[in-house]
This record gives C-alpha cells, structure tokens and sequence, in this order.
C-alpha cells in the first residue's frame, strides 16, 4: 500500500474512525481505480469505503480535507532520490542556490515542487509524531534543516557580519527566502499537528476526564465528557442490546409446530420451540438535584439519555423536596437546555428525601413493577426530615433492584443528617459514585439484571 | 472467488458518469456518491449498505439500477423472525413426501436381488442423495440470485428489521457470494450479483455487517436535486409551481418536526398540487393539501402558525 495512504488511514484511525486492515485494503483497491487526480471523487469513493457511520463520514471529510489540503505525496511528484545525500558534503553556492530557486519558485505560482520538498523533509522529521501544540516550533525547525537551511542560514550570517553594500541585495533575499520557507514549513507542520497530534492529545484528556471527579468539571471538561459519555454509551448499548430472546430447550411449541407443518399435511418436519422473551429494561431514575449533587445527576442523566435506543422504558424524576417528571423537558429541549431548566425550576429547595418518596409512591406508584429497576442518585442528606423508610422498603420490595449511587465516600455515610445508612439496608446496591466510569459501572449493572 | 467469471461487460457500469446517465433515463435522478457506490460495488464486489431517513429513494435505487442495467431484480424483504428457509433455501417436504409414496414399491425390485441385509443396505445406501438434491430444494432469494446466470440486482430490503441472527446469516452470502447447504455442498454464485442492501435504522447494524459493504447514506436532498428529481417524476408540474413548492419543502424541512417530508412526499405534493391545478402555492392550498407532506397529526399542528409565513416566502421565491 501507498505511504499517502496507510498516513491518512493513520490520521483517520486517530480522529477516532475506526478502521479495519479490511477496510483499508478496500481503500487501496479503490485508489488503483481512481487515483489521486480527482480529489472530490476520491474522497466520496473512500467515504464510501472507510467511513461506516454518519459521524464517521463527518470525520472523515475533515481529515480528508485537512489531509489532501496540499500535496501530501512526495511521492507524487518525482523528486530526485532523497537518499542521494552527496549533495551535503559539498555544501556551499550551488545548494543555496537550489534552495532559493526552489522558493523563489514557489512564489512564481510553482508550488509543487516546494511543497512536495517539505512533505518528504517533514516526514523525514518525523514530524507524524507530533503531540503537542508546544512541539510546533522544533519540528519546523526540524524539517528545515533536512531540507538543507544550515548553507543558506551560513552564507547570510557571513554577510551580516561583514555588510557591504554589494552584498545587501543578497542578504535581503537569502532573509527573505528563509521565512517564507519557514511559514510553508509551518503550515505543514501544523496540519500534520491537526491530524495526528490534536486528536492524541484529546482521547488521552479523555481518559483522564472519565476518571476525574465530576464535581470539579471545568467548562472545557464538559464538553470532552460529552463526547466520552456518547461512546461509553454506545459500548454499553452493543453489550446490552444483543440477544431479545432465550431459547428454552426442549419444550416444545405445539401451536407454532402444527403452524409451521401446515404446508406439509400437519407431518411435524419443522420443530418450534417456545422461548423466553427477555425482559425489556424498565429503569426509573430518581435524581437529587439539589446543588451539592447536581453535576452528578447531570451525566447520569446524560448517559440515561444516550442509551435511549436501548432504554426504551425510562422514567425520569428530578427532585430537591417534590417530585417532577423531567421527561417533558428532556425530550423537547437541546440537553443542555433541558438541564439547565431543570436545575433553576426544581433544584433550589431544600433537599427533602421523604417527600420526594411519597410523591412517587402518589403518583408513579405503578412504574415499579418486578422488572423495573430503580436508580436513585443523591447524597441522602434530607435535612432531618423523616426518610420516609417504610415507602422506600416497600419500593424496594416491589422493584426487581434498586441502586443506589451516592457521590460521598462511604466514610461520611451516616454522619451528620445523611441517612444513608438506613436507606442502604433496603437497597439492592450502593455504590460511591464520583466519575463518569463509576456511572457508567452502575448502568451496566442495572443493565446486566435482565438477562 | 477466483473461480467465478468475469462479469459481463456492461457499457453501463464502465464509469461513475455512464452509471449516472443510465440511471436518468429509469428517471432516477443520481448523485455523485449515489453513481460512486454503484461503480465501486460492481468493480469491488462488494455489496453497498444504503441508510437514510425513509422516503428518500434507498429501495427504489435498487429498482432502478435493475431497470437501468436490465438486470434481474431479487427482492428480500426482511422482518423480525425471519430465517434461513425463506431467505436461502428449503426442501420441497411434500414433494420428497410423495416420491417416497410412489418408489416404496420399486423398493421391492432394487432390494429383492441381494441376498444379505449388508447388500440391501448397501443398495439403499446409493440412492440416499436422491432426495437431497437439487430437485428437491426450493430456492428463496439469496440462493436464486447466486444462480443467476446474466447480472442481477439482490435487494435485501430494511435489513435493519430482521434479527441478529440473520445478520450473521447473511455474511457468507455478502463476503463469498455462496450459500453451503450441508447435504449438497456449497453453491458460488455463476455471476455475483449486485447486492443493495437497505435500513432504516431502527437498530444499529453489526460492525461484522458492516465492515463487509460500502456504506452510503442518502438525506434529504437539497433544492436544485429536489427540483430535478419532483421534474423527472412529475413532468405535467410548471417551472413556477416547482420552484415554489422545493422552496416550501425545504423550509418546513427546517422546522421543529419529528418527521420530516422527504422525497418521496414532495413527488406525492407535486401531484396532489396538480391534481388541484394549483399554478401558484396559496395558504389555502397548502392548509388543505398539507396532510400530503406531513404524516403526523402532531407535526401538522406544530406548522399551523407558520403556514401562512412559509408559503409568502415560498411565492416570493419566483
């Protein structure tokens, strides 16, 4: 396969695409077929081969664009052998001057040559392994000097130091020549840095954000926990959404049989078992929304919200003292939008356990039935008001489980006006729940219930 | 793979813009993507997995490129429970059935001359694959495309309906182009058929799936492909009623609805507008033919307020 193209399935694979060694032999068969000539048609043909999703397709076209936006194949053009490097010993006029042509070139509308020049000089860098913004300036200078600025930069500090006015004219445009080769380099560079760097960079602060504490999000976390909430959710969706129905061996399905056989005069050919249809997750999710824990009932919430296509029985309650049904307002509004409504409408009263459980055994009474499972997320601070224990025993009693996440450590459990404590006596589970892997965790437990 | 032939040589397949032109004269109105997919798939032998909102020409691509390539067109349409014997192949029971019936006697004369129960069994025994042959089997459309002898077109239609285990059914079929059936052995597709493969998204398809076909997703489309594709369907519409009427679609598009109209309704509008012989779009006509375009009760009531705004700025187009 061709370097251009196993570095843009690289570039690919680092946006986060993903892409199969089957995939990219597709690739390559499509290249033989239609070459690099036509960019817009190359880039349908290997969207249509690499990019499996409607997200990855919009990956895709960016990294493309990116990617091809100057010739990116040394190879493209024909070079003269990179590996004759004789040319280095016997430094001097004649490599500057093949340096200024080169540039001078570029400006007189020729900038293909120059351009495939600095592609195989960056490559030559190593500039593909470029991670941070910070390293910019030394693989510039890195490329430059495989390109053979060292006799050019010589000869113009000989003339600096010595200046006369024959040689003025000169040194101009040896200094002229160097920073315009400079900022070709560094647009180079940057797009390598665009490609291959930037998205290292985010997956690797993404993993660190799934494991940070979600009480301390800066704004620029939010929107990274976003985007790793929407592909934890997907891991969970494909875990949880095989297999609808179980097989149960060996009962047989007598009506289903004789339906089957009809066409053979009722002569039983074809068996029909009966089976088990899997319960369908029923979750009902109760969120404190009071500010000590509201960033945390926020990506629980997120999460929930990616997995509608696998949770299609879900319930949503946010409460500080009463009870509300927030579906309204997460199915109509942009999430953000939604959550910020929630917090200012229900979130400022005083946390009120008790009466958030009364309210529900009120009116939601018959949402928890044998398959539903419960999640409550909050600290179980409720002010010292009556916990209302006997409604939560007896939720506890008709759900399949209820789960507990609470975001303080188990140690401050129980001290102060938490009742934490008492409530985790009746609960299937509690878990201290303080990232977005620990929700994460929690969803996949409630998940693994129904199998 | 390799001992299939090479496939015949279609003037029509030869490049992405002959793929176009053909398409056009079925009146199937092509993009680049859509001609792309259809090239690679044949050049490739890959099948192209189709996705998109409903109504926007996924299966009646498939049709078209049938038509256009005068192809044969197998249509598979999936639904949940769907399974091996009414996509691939059963055996006749009834007939095997009734062979029995009719050879029990000459069972008699083949079996009379032996002398030991070894050399009946023996005898027996070479008939055995009688009745699991190819006589027997009745072919359903993944098997009747691999036997086709000249192109066909397989169009495995909403196969994000049909359950997983149907999936992994259809790996072999897309990978190889063979069906194995255990009794007789494994049958390679004389010519590979083009296979379109259509879904709806009602669940997320396997990576397996996936990874296996090109991926072609098709929106709505915007107001110059719209214009053609209304024209080529709809011939009787003028140019002033056309050009307001994709204005329109393309405005109420944009606006807060769960399902928007897509192509499929704007053709069905553009008759019902000339079935009212409409010249201009008026408030009135819209109101009332609205149910055209929009599908849910909901949605409709959702415009009602913007109807009178949408079709002014829609008239001012022209």
């Amino acid at each position: 396969m061709d370097r251009t193209l196993s570095s843009f399935i690289r570039a690919l694979r680092a946006a986060g695409a993903e892409v199969s060694t089957g995939e990219a032999i597709d690739a390559a068969r499509v290249l033989a077929m239609i070459g690099y000539g036509d960019k817009s048609e190359l880039k349908t043909a290997f969207s249509l081969v690499l990019a499996k999703t409607l997200p990855e397709k919009a990956i895709h076209d960016r990294v493309f664009d990116l990617f091809f936006s100057a010739p990116a194949t040394a190879d493209a053009t024909s070079s003269p052998d990179p590996d004759d490097d004789s040319a280095t010993d016997k430094a001097g006029a004649s490599e500057v001057e093949q340096l200024m042509s080169l540039v001078r070139g570029a400006g007189g509308g020729n900038a293909d040559q120059l351009m495939a020049e600095i592609a195989q000089a960056a490559e030559s860098a190593g500039v593909d392994d470029i991670r941070f913004p910070s390293q910019i300036p030394y693989y510039v200078r890195q490329t430059m000097q495989q390109m053979g600025i060292a006799p050019l930069e010589a000869r113009l500090r000989d003339l600096l130091l010595s200046p006369s006015p024959q040689t003025h004219q000169e040194a101009t445009d040896l200094a002229a020549a160097r920073d315009a080769l400079q900022r070709h380099v560094r647009v180079r560079v940057d797009q390598r840095f665009q490609l291959f760097g930037k998205p290292a960079t985010e997956s690797f602060l993404s993993d660190v954000a799934v494991n940070r504490a979600l009480g301390r999000m800066g704004s620029a976390d939010l929107e990274r926990m976003k985007i790793a909430v929407a592909r934890m959710a997907k891991r969970l969706a494909t875990k949880h959404s095989r297999r609808r129905r179980i097989t149960s061996r060996g009962k047989l399905d007598l009506r289903g049989t004789l339906r089957a056989n009809a066409s053979h005069d009722f002569i039983p050919f074809n068996l029909v078992l009966k089976y088990k249809r899997r319960d369908k997750p029923r979750i009902v999710a109760i969120c404190d929304v009071s500010a000590s824990v509201s960033q945390q009932a926020h990506f629980l919430l997120l999460f929930l919200y990616a997995l509608r296509d696998t949770i299609t029985d879900l319930s949503t309650f946010a409460f500080s003292s009463q009870l509300y049904d927030i579906a309204a307002p997460l199915d109509t509004l942009p999430f953000d939008d939604a959550m910020a409504f929630i917090l200012q409408e229900y979130g400022s009263g005083s946390t009120d356990y008790g009466q958030a459980f009364a309210d529900l055994a009120d009116r939601h009474w018959d949402l928890i039935d044998r398959r539903t499972t419960v999640l409550i997320l909050g600290d179980g601070r409720s002010n010292q008001t009556d916990p209302r224990l006997d409604l939560f025993r007896e939720m506890s009693e008709r759900a399949k489980r209820v789960i507990w996440l609470c975001p303080e450590p188990p140690g401050r459990w129980g001290t102060g006006d938490s009742c934490m404590l008492q409530y985790r006596t009746f609960a299937t589970h509690v878990s201290h729940c303080t990232s977005a892997v620990d929700i994460e965790r929690a969803i996949d437990e409630a998940l693994e219930a129904y199998v | 793979m390799q001992k299939t032939k090479p496939l015949p040589a279609t003037d029509a397949l030869a490049s992405i813009d002959a793929i176009t032109a053909a398409l056009e004269t079925v009146g199937y109105i092509s993009t680049k993507p859509i001609s792309t997919a259809l090239y690679l798939a044949h050049h490739l032998r890959k099948p192209v997995l189709i996705e998109g909102p409903a109504g926007v020409g996924k299966t009646d691509l498939a049709i078209s490129a049938a038509k256009a390539l005068q192809f044969a067109l197998l249509r598979l349409q999936c639904y949940e429970g769907l399974d091996d014997s009414k996509a691939l192949y059963e055996w006749k029971y009834g007939k095997q059935l009734l062979y029995t019936q009719i050879l029990k006697d000459k069972i008699g004369h083949v079996v009379g001359s032996t002398d030991t129960m070894d050399q009946a069994f023996g005898k027996l025994k070479s008939f055995q694959d009688l009745f699991f042959s190819r006589d027997f089997l009745e072919a359903r459309p993944l098997l009747q495309a691999m036997e086709q002898g000249a192109g066909s077109v397989l169009l495995i239609d909403e196969v994000d309906k049909s359950d997983e285990a149907f999936e992994a059914l259809l790996l072999e079929v897309l990978a190889d182009y063979q069906v194995t059936i255990p009794e007789i052995g494994t049958i390679q597709a004389q010519v590979p058929p083009l296979v379109i493969l259509t879904s709806n998204d009602t669940r997320e398809l396997g990576d397996a799936l996936k990874r296996r076909c090109l991926h072609l997703h098709i929106g709505f489309p915007d107001a110059a492909l719209e214009t053609r594709v209304v024209r080529a369907r709809v011939p009787a519409i003028s140019e002033t009623l056309l050009a307001q009427m994709v204005a329109f679609v393309q405005a109420l598009r944009a606006e807060n609805i769960r399902k928007p109209p897509s192509i499929a309704e704007s053709v069905d509008w553009a008759r019902t507008l000339i079935l009212m012989h409409a010249s201009q779009l008026d408030e009135a006509m819209v109101r009332d033919t609205l149910n055209v375009l929009l599908k849910r009760q909901s949605d409709i009531l959702a415009v009602q307020d913007r109807l009178p705004d949408l079709s002014r700025r829609a008239r001012e187009r022209t």
